[in-house]
């Protein structure tokens, strides 16, 4: 075991974890913050995806040790009232069925969109490839994409 | 009428969120702004202030209104449809209401079960008759309050409005007076031009919440005091443990008790054995460190070529026939143009992206249970059977769940926890590794098909097809009579066929396997309407038609001819470019008919790609449009997985693919555009969720055979090899 001051979503953390532990069950079971989700445990579906320092990362394989020091971002640091650019795309296009691995979807998203803020079709396979829907809500989710490019296009005019 | 629950008011959650702190939550107070701060309460609270009209619907004194739904919400969309459904005969808006899911309670709510696509079809009726009967009571409250007739008074928005007077009441200070009234019989349903909600696109009202990670699933459940449980299962179905050795376990720091353990498979039991632990981290590193020897001599190990073979020494044998006309053998015997085939369907994990977990505590002889359950009603018969208590003393609460597709229907990983929570006096979690979901079973059952048929005079003279593959039905019971016939070979196959194919005849024959199979998004239709879709191409190649012509004479019904009409036109049928791969098919399930088209091409290296999917459900009346587009996309997007990227294999008797790293999931790269259009007419409402399946496989390889002339008969193949 030992001590980690984790940064996450601009608040600072203490947790007691083995070093080896990874950052997804931190997230969940220790900081308490259900809604980044497991879904297979190596980094094959991106349900369990959050920000370090701005970039996607499965923490489903990330050990603690690694996250420590580091500016950490989950979809509740997002924004708690929906107001994220991306957020009201998924809104608008109704993506979400079951809605399990949309934090991961939408974490990809907003770090995609920071980078590019336009996008082509080709970009957002790139980005996108690693997340699995089961439910099938890829046409929206691309849909969505081009929709938060425009939102946050109209935001920074 | 009150409703306060003794079992809802006993929970006692703490969520342990540093975002909200708030308690934990079956149900949502739904923001009439989107982007309005979520409001997170308890059931408990929406019902202890509020007061029952009718088993859906409680109002609190201010207005409030909270309306259960029964269904559990794996996606297709329950958590909208039903309020929606009762919000219209209620005269409420969807905006600022409280949505709860009902916890399984059978005798108040009829049938629970989401599965089947019922909820619209299954429930509407009574809905749209308890939003119209709370309704009719505070209309009865108002004008006994203002002692007015009742025929002068009608119910808008949330109010009671007097016409003559103009004497407004809102329901909040109605529903005491009207809780008490004895509720009317028969009372009027709107006409569905008179509809304000039904019908319309209305946004999810669950979403909201699963766009900011405070949707709860199985595994956000947290108790006080809970224990976290992974256990090592027999890798082999239906197998025992002979022996463990929990030395190197016990030493894992957080790791409480190891204990073997079992669970219900359909009519057998699995063994394993459990770890359980202080977090599930610690469950799951005291697993590493387990060693368990199996007894699985009894259990048969196959592998999937045995499999396979062994179904199409199937084929050989004699059908239990399920339905048959004319004389299609003789008729076949004799024809001149016929046309055989074999048609082959791979196994199928359901692959949820949320694995399975479920959650009890067991306190003495009351149990209660919280999970992402497709299945409330059997849940609580179940655990109620198996622990020997009244039904009223087993609480199943439903959680969202992430993708349910069938398998959270079945009851094994529901009684896990509660055998383990009896154990150890403790609220117990158990979670399953993706690993575990995939290799455990139960799979969509492989299927061959042996399709024979006739053409005379340029029509089909006979259509026979039998079925060879296990038979889900004989799992339940330990000695199943197998010389019944499956009742479901004809899934999936349009009524009106029967009508106008002169001779015909469908069966099975029942392959043994000890592999545990089960419902998976549209069942026995998913494999059915490959096998039979495809061959009615093949036919309509043999008598020299083009396919849509060609079907089009067998589907001589108003309805039928309808869908083909508007079909015809969305698909510019007759336009379509000469060099151009198009492929159609049609199947029924769930009582909805539903027409796919697909386009394919060649990509510059030369590869097969899908370009294009066109369907049009008939899914009569219906609720949400928007929704029924949702479900026909992901349906698709499943029948393009199932067709051309993954299957589950078997060897020595276990599951091949643990994982998403070898069972390939579609990804967003692998999903063509994809457009939904919808019937518009007065018929019955049709299933919504599982009937866009079927035709996908079909008119894939329909379009790949117009393009290539190669025919596909076997499942899943790659598109880069066509």
């Amino acid at each position: 075991m030992a001590s980690y001051n984790l940064s996450i979503n601009g608040k600072t953390y203490k947790v007691e974890a083995d070093p080896k532990m990874p950052l997804l069950w931190v997230i969940r079971d220790l900081a308490g913050l259900h809604g980044t989700k497991y879904g297979c445990g190596m980094a094959q579906c991106g349900a369990c995806t959050v920000h370090i320092n701005g970039n996607p990362v499965r923490s489903c394989t990330l050990p603690v040790a690694s996250a420590a020091k580091q500016t950490i971002t989950t979809i509740e640091g997002l924004s708690d009232d929906n107001t994220h650019a991306v957020q009201k795309a998924w809104l608008a296009e109704q993506v979400p069925q079951c809605g399990y691995c949309q934090s991961g979807q939408i974490m990809a998203a907003a770090a995609l969109l920071k980078k590019n803020p336009n996008p082509t079709d080709q970009d957002i396979d790139t980005a996108m490839v690693g997340h699995i829907c089961r439910c099938g809500t890829y046409p929206r989710i691309r849909k969505a994409i081009k929709a938060a490019a425009q939102i946050m296009a109209k935001a920074s005019n | 009428m009150q409703t306060t629950d003794k079992n809802l008011s006993r929970r006692n959650f703490i969520r342990l969120s540093g975002m909200t702190g708030a308690a934990l939550t079956i149900g949502y107070a739904v923001p009439s702004i989107a982007n309005e701060a979520v409001e997170i309460f308890t059931a408990q609270k929406a019902v202890e202030q509020g007061i029952e009209l009718t088993a859906w619907i409680s109002i609190d004194k201010t207005g409030k209104v909270t309306i259960l739904n029964h269904r559990s919400e794996m996606g297709q969309g329950s958590f909208q449809v039903v309020p929606q459904m009762i919000a219209e005969e209620l005269e409420v808006s969807l905006d600022n209401i409280n949505i709860a899911f009902a916890p399984g309670h059978p005798s108040k709510f009829g049938s629970q079960v989401t599965g089947g696509s019922s909820t619209v079809r299954g429930a509407y009726k009574t809905l749209l008759q308890t939003g119209a009967t709370a309704r009719e009571m505070l209309i009865e409250a108002a004008a006994k309050k203002w002692d007015v007739s009742k025929k002068d008074c009608y119910a808008e928005n949330g109010f009671v409005i007097h016409k003559p007077g103009g004497k407004r009441s809102g329901y909040g200070e109605l529903v005491e007076e009207a809780a008490k009234l004895t509720p009317p019989k028969d009372v009027k349903l709107k006409r569905r031009e008179e509809y304000k909600i039904i019908g319309k696109p209305l946004p999810r009202q669950d979403n909201p919440f699963k766009v900011n990670g405070t949707a709860e699933f199985g595994l956000d459940v947290k108790l006080p005091g809970m224990l976290y449980a992974v256990i090592e299962r027999n890798p082999r179905f239906k197998g025992k443990v002979k022996s463990f050795d929990d030395s190197a376990t016990m030493k894992v720091a957080g790791v409480k008790k190891v204990l073997k353990t079992t669970a219900p498979v359909f009519a057998h039991e699995r063994e394993g054995v459990a770890v359980l632990a202080d977090s599930l981290w610690a469950a799951l590193e005291g697993r590493k460190a387990l060693k368990v020897e199996w007894d699985d001599m009894r259990i048969e190990r196959l592998n999937t070529d045995q499999l396979y073979s062994r179904m199409k020494e199937d084929l050989k044998k004699h059908a239990l026939s399920q339905r048959s006309g004319g004389n299609a053998d003789g008729i076949f015997e004799r024809a001149e143009n016929k046309v055989e085939a074999i048609y082959e369907t791979p196994y199928e994990a359901h692959a949820c992206m949320e694995p399975l977990t479920c959650t009890a505590y067991v306190q003495g002889d009351k149990v209660e249970v919280w999970g992402p359950i497709q299945a409330p009603d059997w849940i609580q018969r179940d655990i109620s059977g198996r622990l020997k208590l009244n039904p009223e003393n087993v609480k199943v609460n439903m959680t969202f769940l992430g993708g349910g597709f069938g398998r959270k229907a079945f009851m094994d990983y529901t009684y896990e926890p509660v055998l383990l929570s009896k154990e150890m006096n403790a609220p117990v979690q158990v979670v399953w590794t993706r690993e575990d979901d995939m290799t455990q079973g139960p799979y969509r059952p492989g299927a061959v098909y042996e399709c024979k048929g006739s053409i005379d005079s340029e029509r089909i003279n006979s259509f026979q097809a039998k079925m060879a593959g296990q038979n889900m039905d004989h799992q339940w019971s330990p000695n199943p009579d197998k010389t019944a016939f499956n009742t479901n070979t004809t899934e999936g196959f349009l009524e009106t066929y029967f009508e106008s194919i002169p001779n015909y005849s469908f069966g099975d024959v029942p392959t043994e396997s000890p592999i545990p199979v089960m419902w998976w998004r549209s069942v026995y239709s998913s494999t059915n309407g490959f096998a039979y879709e495809s061959f009615m191409d093949e036919l309509a190649h043999e008598a020299g038609k083009d396919p849509f012509d060609f079907r089009r004479d067998y589907l001589q019904s108003d309805r039928y001819q309808a869908m083909l009409d508007k079909f015809e036109e969305l698909t510019k049928w007759k336009s379509r470019g000469k060099n151009e791969g198009w492929g159609i098919a049609i199947t029924e399930c769930f009582g909805s008919p539903v027409a796919e088209a697909v386009k394919v091409s060649k990509n510059a290296n030369g590869k097969v790609q899908i370009d294009k999917v066109i369907a049009l459900i008939d899914c009569g009346w219906y609720v949400n449009p928007d929704i029924i587009r949702q479900q026909v996309e992901g349906a698709i997007t499943m029948a393009i997985g199932a067709a051309t990227i993954h299957e589950t294999h078997f060897n020595d008797g276990m599951a091949t693919e643990k994982n998403f790293d070898k069972y390939k999931m579609p990804r967003i790269n692998n999903v063509p555009e994809i457009e939904v259009h919808i019937m518009e007419n007065n018929e019955l409402p049709g299933g919504v969720g599982e009937p866009g399946l079927p035709p996908l496989a079909p008119a894939l390889c329909n379009a790949i055979f117009d393009l290539t002339g190669k025919r596909i008969r076997k499942l899943p193949f790659n598109l880069d090899e066509v």
